[in-house]
């Protein structure tokens, strides 16, 4: 199955959904574009959680560009994913390597929104071409959260540097990019116990992280990606925006994205934090995470609808 | 914990006050700033609407024109409708007399495991029932060592069998073993997965039929946006829910997916969680959250908590005394002490509008702590000093300094903040509401409310000092009573 038809599998109930709508909107070979035409395009669009002010955008835009004609499908929905690219056209979708020794990830978010599966997935990712990589168990908090990880890491055939529970995750950290040094490891995975943006000492925690990341390997840690619930509504937001503060992020992980959640709040994220999406989780399994492609994404999200 | 919802939802009403009449059109401007702050905090597009609608269709028509305060109808229909909404709660767990089942669902992530173990701590404390957690969540890694760990720290019994794949035998078997061994409630923590995954619904399902669970409730994330409806439509249709249990509200989520997933299961919303500690779970109520949704609301709710707190003989007797122009230290003590109760400083806080940000800066500053300084200071006054705070001078300072435990400089802040404060308060008594409102605000602005604020205040003379020639004849005063007892003494 090649990329395309992997993440449109992903999204298909999304797209049914979303496409099921908007052909409701045609079912006349073309509608008049009015005020009540305008509202139920805008219901559709603020269903995807891109929020109020996005979907508003998008709705003003069609209402400038179509209001009083009457319209095919086709013409609407290149409206719309034009505008949805714009909005999501981003660079540097690629994650962003050591030139030499070990690269060290950091993987932040809030509490179940899926950090662990995603570090499994990851390092499932990079085992599968060929690195070594080292796994620091840094969610000292949660109960059994370092048995979690441990399972996965022999899953995927990974090393895991482990804390105590109740432990300081940053001395966990420091331990586990030593590991990676020591061991010439390709790549270092630290995980960090789910927090809530607010929770303001914790934050001041994962600054220390980041820092004490950075001691042996200068550069470290080369991507903070934060792990964001696809289910998720407009928190999403202020979670970017929480821990990029605290914790530099680099990137999104958009997870459970094979559920009917579309995941649209990265709409604004981009806009607001200029914040990449760099993968999406849609499965279960080890092997289920893709890179992230704003065309493609889009695409899948419309692709039923256009027949 | 709503603070964003609230915030939005103040700006909106923002628009609807400070309007001498309201009108159908002006209305609906306000409305839809609600509308549009509602789905910015993730209450589903249909709920919104169907709200929407209803709150339009009370506030339209006569009712607005017999209204006296129009803004604040609305606002009171836009509560109203909200607590409706939310509403009825029932925080109760019923128990039976041998067994109970309750049985936890909900999507990954949502906080099921932990919820688990909030609500057997719950359990635990509010009766003699022994607990027991099963661990049916088969299909995570160390889900079930997790629980074992949450079983060790609540010193409860979890079961577990890592022989079976098949949740249902060991929900079976589970109740089985706390039939035996009598205890008296059973919390089953099932796995979590997508809502459209059928294999789940349908193990969900068979658990549900096969071990009859006597309570089902769906823990749902707060911080959930649209897709809420979804899910909670898939486990409704399932199962049949008993209750919801939202988690992870002590964060800044808004919480609108609250709404969302009440109005989809109709059953009530029996828990909130607050917080990672087990601990951490709290009865659900309408009420407060409709008023902190609202922000202007509450000042409904101030009014009435403030009620409810301050005995009304004694506030008769102050508003006397305020309008007469009297308002002393013991006045102000007296004050404080009945805002001392618990937890009301911040509830008050929280309660007024434009005070959520200050309650937030705040943030740790124990504002009950503060106050009890202050009372002891004015405690360790003498009474004359109470109703004449002029009289204080450094020596008499000191010893109210020492008397009540704090430095001479905190002695002169209390005073200072009093001569600021009398006025205001004073300006009060009798006044409307609108002019009250307008005079909180005042005190807002001057720190007032927040006893961490005195450093941020300017320095500058309150016309208050004594002048020199005022320090010169109290110290004469001194001395001649001085004489006057020497000369007592010698007289004798």
């Amino acid at each position: 199955m090649g990329l395309f038809d992997r993440v449109k599998a992903g999204l298909r109930r999304t797209a049914q959904l979303l496409s099921t709508d908007i052909r409701d909107l045609f079912k006349q070979q073309g509608r008049l574009v009015d005020d009540k035409f305008l509202t139920e395009l805008f219901a559709i669009l603020v269903k995807t959680d891109m929020g109020g002010g996005p979907a508003g955008s998008i709705r003003d835009q069609v209402g400038r560009e179509y209001r009083g004609r009457v319209v095919e499908m086709t013409d609407l929905l290149a409206s719309v994913k034009a505008k949805l690219l714009e909005l999501m056209a981003q660079s540097d979708q690629e994650l962003r390597l050591a030139a030499s020794g070990p690269t060290v990830i950091m993987v932040v978010g809030v509490n179940g929104s899926g950090k662990t599966t995603s570090i499994a997935k990851l390092a499932s990712l990079f085992r599968g071409e060929g690195k070594r990589v080292v796994l620091g168990a840094g969610d000292t908090f949660r109960a059994a959260a370092v048995e979690q990880l441990t399972i996965w890491a022999e899953r995927v055939g990974a090393e895991i540097v482990k804390g105590e529970m109740g432990g300081d995750p940053a001395s966990v950290a420091h331990r586990a990019t030593a590991r990676a040094v020591e061991t010439g490891a390709d790549i270092c995975i630290l995980d960090t116990a789910g927090r809530l943006q607010t929770q303001a000492n914790l934050m001041q925690q994962l600054s220390k992280i980041r820092k004490v990341a950075g001691k042996l390997i200068p550069e470290a840690p080369h991507e903070v990606l934060l792990v964001l619930d696809a289910t998720a509504g407009q928190n999403a937001i202020s979670q970017a925006k929480g821990f990029s503060e605290a914790a530099g992020c680099t990137g999104i992980v958009l997870s459970k994205l094979d559920g009917t959640a579309k995941g649209g709040v990265v709409i604004p994220i981009r806009q607001q934090f200029q914040l990449p999406v760099k993968f999406i989780g849609v499965g279960e399994g080890a092997d289920d995470l893709m890179p992230f492609q704003p065309r493609e994404f889009v695409e899948a999200l419309f692709a039923d609808a256009v027949k | 914990m709503f603070e964003s919802l609230q915030d939005g939802m103040r700006a909106a009403l923002k628009t609807l006050t400070g309007k001498a009449k309201l009108t159908e059109a002006n209305m609906r401007e306000g409305l839809r700033l609600v509308e549009q702050s509602l789905l910015e905090a993730d209450v589903s597009y249909e709920v919104v609407q169907s709200f929407m609608e209803r709150v339009t269709a009370q506030a339209v028509g006569e009712k607005v024109l017999l209204s006296l305060d129009p803004s604040q109808q609305v606002v009171g229909i836009v509560h109203q409708q909200l607590i409706e909404l939310l509403g009825p709660v029932d925080p109760s767990l019923p128990f039976r007399e041998d067994v109970t089942v309750y049985m936890l669902c909900g999507l990954q992530g949502s906080g099921k495991t932990t919820t688990t173990g909030k609500l057997a701590k719950l359990i635990q404390q509010e009766s003699d029932k022994r607990v027991m957690l099963v661990a049916a969540d088969l299909q995570r890694p160390a889900a079930i060592q997790q629980l074992h760990v949450l079983g060790e720290q609540l010193g409860v019994a979890v079961y577990s069998d890592p022989n079976t794949k098949d949740p249902v035998k060991v929900c079976q078997d589970a109740v089985r073993k706390a039939r035996q061994e009598r205890i008296g409630v059973v919390i089953l923590d099932t796995a979590g997965r997508l809502a459209i995954d059928r294999e789940l619904m349908d193990e969900l399902k068979r658990v549900e039929n096969q071990v009859r669970p006597d309570k089902v409730f769906l823990v749902v994330d707060g911080m959930t946006g649209q897709d809420a409806v979804n899910s909670a439509s898939a486990f409704n249709d399932a199962l049949e829910l008993d209750g919801v249990i939202m988690t992870k509200l002590d964060g800044d989520s808004r919480g609108g997916a609250l709404l969302s997933v009440k109005q989809v299961t109709g059953v009530p919303i029996k828990f909130i969680g607050t917080g990672e500690h087990l601990d951490a779970l709290e009865p659900f109520r309408p009420e407060g959250m409709a008023s902190r949704i609202l922000g202007m609301g509450d000042i409904l709710g101030l009014v009435d908590v403030a009620r409810r707190a301050v005995d009304e003989k004694k506030r008769v007797e102050l508003e006397e005394r305020l309008r007469a122009g009297q308002f002393t230290l013991e006045d102000f003590r007296d004050q404080i002490m009945q805002f001392m109760k618990p937890g009301l400083m911040m509830k008050l806080m929280g309660l007024l509008p434009g005070m959520g940000d200050l309650q937030q800066m705040m943030g740790s500053v124990d504002t009950e702590k503060d106050t009890k300084r202050l009372v002891g200071i004015i405690d360790s006054m003498t009474r004359a000093e109470r109703r004449n705070p002029k009289l204080i001078d450094s020596s008499r300072r000191s010893r109210i300094a020492r008397g009540a435990g704090v430095e001479p400089v905190e002695v002169t802040q209390l005073i200072k903040q009093f001569d600021v404060m009398a006025p205001l308060v004073q300006g009060m008594a009798g006044a409307g509401m609108a002019e009250r409102l307008r005079k909180v605000r005042e005190l807002q602005a001057g720190g007032l409310f927040n006893p961490g604020a005195q450093l941020m205040r300017e320095k500058k003379g309150t016309g208050k000092r004594l002048s020199t020639k005022e320090k010169a004849d109290l110290r004469k005063q001194r001395e001649r009573e001085l004489r006057r007892r020497k000369r007592e003494e010698r007289g004798r």
